[in-house]
């Protein structure tokens, strides 16, 4: 697929804003200072203003409705920089959710809320360390929530939890309120110094969504295709970076760049950081098309960036060489973000598993 | 586009009309290729009058202009003429190097005296061709190629050796790289020249692979001659006509593997070898083999798709070309490992006519040249790291 204009035109923008607004040097200093919040204020408020909270918002709740191919041309840049704001949370997981499954009511509340900044959203759910949405644990009865979860991106912040249960029909989302009685959050920093949060609940008063079931698979459709494009963003960045370092070191005399051994893996990392990204437009794309094979397309693209920018991780450290093992590199920042970002929404293995599964073998 | 739905419509009656049964249907194997050439005997009346009837169409090249013998179509009116062919499983009628490889190379350096000469036979399935490039001792190194053309005044006199030359002892005509300039440096002294097969002075002998094929030989050329008027492009600029070829056949990899696994998806396969439980394939690790694998194949066909996209833009494929040969040939072996682990004994048996003469195990043998013919890996992921990436030499 190739950028139309309007969505070239976003990239630009996007690509602008980050690199201002929100660069790795902002992520180091949210670590550093142990951030309360732990996400970059100032940018959330920017990407408010240029309306990115509510890229999958549809216009008529206030949104601009631009579509996953939109929110991952975000994700790409937000990859890049290591930019630090509940995007994910709350402007992909939340609106993709609340539009496919809430009520009008739910639609009417929380749309707007997400697309002007009023509102965080945090999606619940894994109930144990591996990602098995097939098999949620946590339970709603008369009304009630009960159950664990864990890693809640930003849960410590939201204004409403969108949590995976087991209800009447099977296994759904449901809204809570994360003030209401019943539920304790405690916020566990992660490697990537991201927000993540477990989260108990005791027959915490939980609402059924209009359809719960379809919220949840829009959201996590949406989560793994714009967490596809991140990593290889990600990936990009990374690799840039290192070729960048092959480019000015040297050793023996000579750029370590002329040396055969890193040239071909550089070549090689370059050709697999260009088919994780090409792979990830096409499955955002096929989301937007409504197309036919857009959740193999969907499984595939993440399961290929995850494996992808976690390799790019890797060999940027090693080409760094003693360097990327120190904290007070970046190229360091991005191996974790690439673990605990191929973590999220299912990791390599199991997004293969699923993609098998499909394509029926 | 609407206004190609007649040309369309055409296309599609006339394939109809004229397609004989029997060339739609399936190839069993490879040998049923139509390669075309003066020694070419046809197996079938069907495929004698396919050809005919498409090369006075012009559509066994339907982007060469009419007037060499082609079908003088637009690169959307042979989409289109292809996607008709492949709607009834049509066969294509004929091809060989010609085809691939000197077509493209006349077309862009060729005289028009040349192209007059060679192009309408290698359309109508009259000459087959072949391609004379590497030596014994010029292997990824080709330019270090030592067979010579001497100047004797109103011919060359050829003398030396190729090696891989696809196909020689079938072919009619090679087109050749040959030293014309000793003293030149070593891109600049090669020209690139025709000359028929039949030419006294040229012998052939076949190499055979580790797959039991032959599809290679070993050609030899002792005092040739080579009339003057044979070279394509100018004399000594042989390399840049070379180099032009490489890269249009490097271009051509990728995308669907040739052969067994043409169209063949390896989990339904695997599954009538190694069982299912729960509806997932039995033996999980192979599962997860050909998941990855798959995986790796849909992002490479959409990088594929990319960097054709943005070559239609103007941006040219160039050096991109290298990653494609790289990765389009990896995976192709990789794909025939993953076949061979889930056909089990069944793969290796060698002749059985269960196994259409051992065709599992010979395809997987040959893919193992297709990371080295054409340009080795190696030699892509330098070319990559060069031209692409801009590191620097030593």
């Amino acid at each position: 697929m190739k950028l139309n204009d309007e969505q070239q035109m976003l990239q630009d923008s996007v690509a602008r804003l980050m690199a201002d607004k929100g660069p790795v040097s902002h992520l180091r200093q949210l670590r550093d200072e142990n951030n309360e919040k732990g996400y970059d204020e100032p940018l959330w408020q920017a990407m408010v203003e240029a309306g990115l909270t509510g890229i999958l918002v549809p216009e008529e709740h206030g949104g601009i409705g631009f579509g996953l191919v939109g929110a991952g041309l975000v994700a790409r840049e937000i990859g890049r920089n290591l930019s630090v704001t509940p995007f994910l949370s709350s402007a992909v997981l939340g609106a993709a959710a609340l539009s496919a499954g809430g009520s009008d009511a739910q639609k009417a509340e929380w749309l707007p809320a997400i697309a002007e900044g009023r509102a965080i959203t945090a999606l619940a759910v894994d109930d144990g360390a591996k990602h098995r949405p097939e098999a949620i644990q946590a339970r709603v009865e008369n009304g009630t929530l009960s159950g664990a979860k864990l890693l809640v991106l930003d849960g410590h912040v939201a204004d409403l939890l969108l949590v995976a249960a087991q209800g009447d029909n099977g296994a759904g989302l449901y809204l809570v309120d994360p003030n209401a009685g019943g539920v304790t959050i405690e916020r566990t920093r992660m490697a990537d110094d991201r927000n993540a949060a477990r989260v108990r609940f005791d027959n915490a008063p939980a609402e059924a969504m209009a359809d719960g079931a379809a919220a949840l698979d829009a959201a996590l459709r949406a989560g793994r295709a714009v967490l596809a494009a991140e990593l290889s963003g990600l990936a990009l960045e990374v690799f840039e970076r290192t070729l960048a370092y092959l480019k000015e070191r040297k050793q023996f005399g000579r750029l370590i760049g002329t040396f055969q051994a890193l040239q071909h893996r550089a070549a090689l990392l370059s050709g697999e950081v260009a088919m994780s990204e090409a792979l990830a437009m096409q499955a955002l794309d096929a989301c937007d098309r409504g197309a036919e094979d857009a959740d193999q397309l969907v499984l595939a693209a993440k399961s290929k960036a995850a494996k992808v920018a976690l390799l790019a991780g890797q060999e940027g450290v090693q080409m760094h060489g003693g360097i990327g093992m120190t904290d007070e590199f970046d190229i360091g920042f991005f191996l974790k973000r690439a673990r605990a970002g191929g973590e999220t929404l299912g990791d390599a293995n199991y997004c293969a598993d699923r993609f098998a599964a499909l394509r029926g073998y | 586009m609407s206004d190609l739905e007649p040309f369309r419509a055409e296309t599609r009656a006339w394939l109809e009309a004229n397609c004989p049964e029997e060339m739609r249907q399936p190839m069993k194997s490879q040998s049923e290729h139509c390669w075309g050439g003066r020694k070419w005997e046809f197996q079938s009346e069907a495929q004698k009058v396919w050809l005919e009837r498409m090369a006075d169409k012009g559509w066994t090249a339907p982007q060469w202009p009419k007037e060499y013998g082609g079908g003088g179509l637009t690169p959307e009116e042979a989409a289109i003429l292809d996607e008709e062919m492949k709607r009834i499983n049509a066969r294509t009628p004929v091809s060989n190097f010609g085809f691939w490889m000197l077509g493209p190379a006349l077309l862009k350096f060729g005289s028009e005296e040349l192209k007059r000469q060679h192009l309408p036979p290698i359309c109508r399935g009259e000459i087959r061709w072949c391609q004379g490039y590497s030596e014994p001792n010029a292997g990824s190194d080709l330019a270090s190629l030592q067979t010579r053309a001497e100047d004797k005044g109103d011919h060359f006199l050829v003398n030396g050796q190729k090696i891989w030359t696809s196909y020689a002892d079938k072919a009619d005509w090679i087109f050749c790289l040959v030293r014309t300039d000793p003293n030149a440096t070593k891109h600049n002294g090669i020209s690139f020249v025709l000359f028929d097969m039949e030419s006294e002075g040229v012998t052939t002998r076949p190499i055979e692979l580790i797959s039991g094929e032959s599809p290679f030989c070993e050609t030899f050329f002792d005092d040739v001659k080579v009339d003057k008027d044979q070279v394509v492009g100018e004399l000594n600029r042989g390399w840049d006509v070379a180099k032009y070829l490489l890269t249009h056949e490097r271009n051509n990899i990728g995308g669907e593997p040739p052969g067994f696994l043409k169209g063949r998806a390896l989990g339904p396969l695997a599954a009538e070898y190694v069982g299912t439980e729960n509806g997932k394939l039995a033996d999980t690790a192979l599962r997860a083999d050909i998941a990855r694998l798959e995986i790796d194949q849909i992002a490479f066909t959409a990088l594929v798709g990319k960097i054709r996209a943005e070559a239609e833009a103007g941006q040219g494929v160039g050096a991109q070309s290298a990653v494609l040969k790289y990765y389009g040939t990896e995976l192709n072996k990789r794909r025939y490992e993953v076949m061979m682990d889930a056909l089990g004994a069944e793969g290796l048996e060698w002749d059985s006519e269960r196994t259409m003469g051992g065709l599992y195990a010979r395809e997987w043998l040959r893919s193992k040249g297709n990371s080295i013919e054409g340009g080795t890996s190696e030699v892509m992921l330098g070319i990559v790291s060069k031209r692409l990436l801009g590191l620097p030499d030593a």
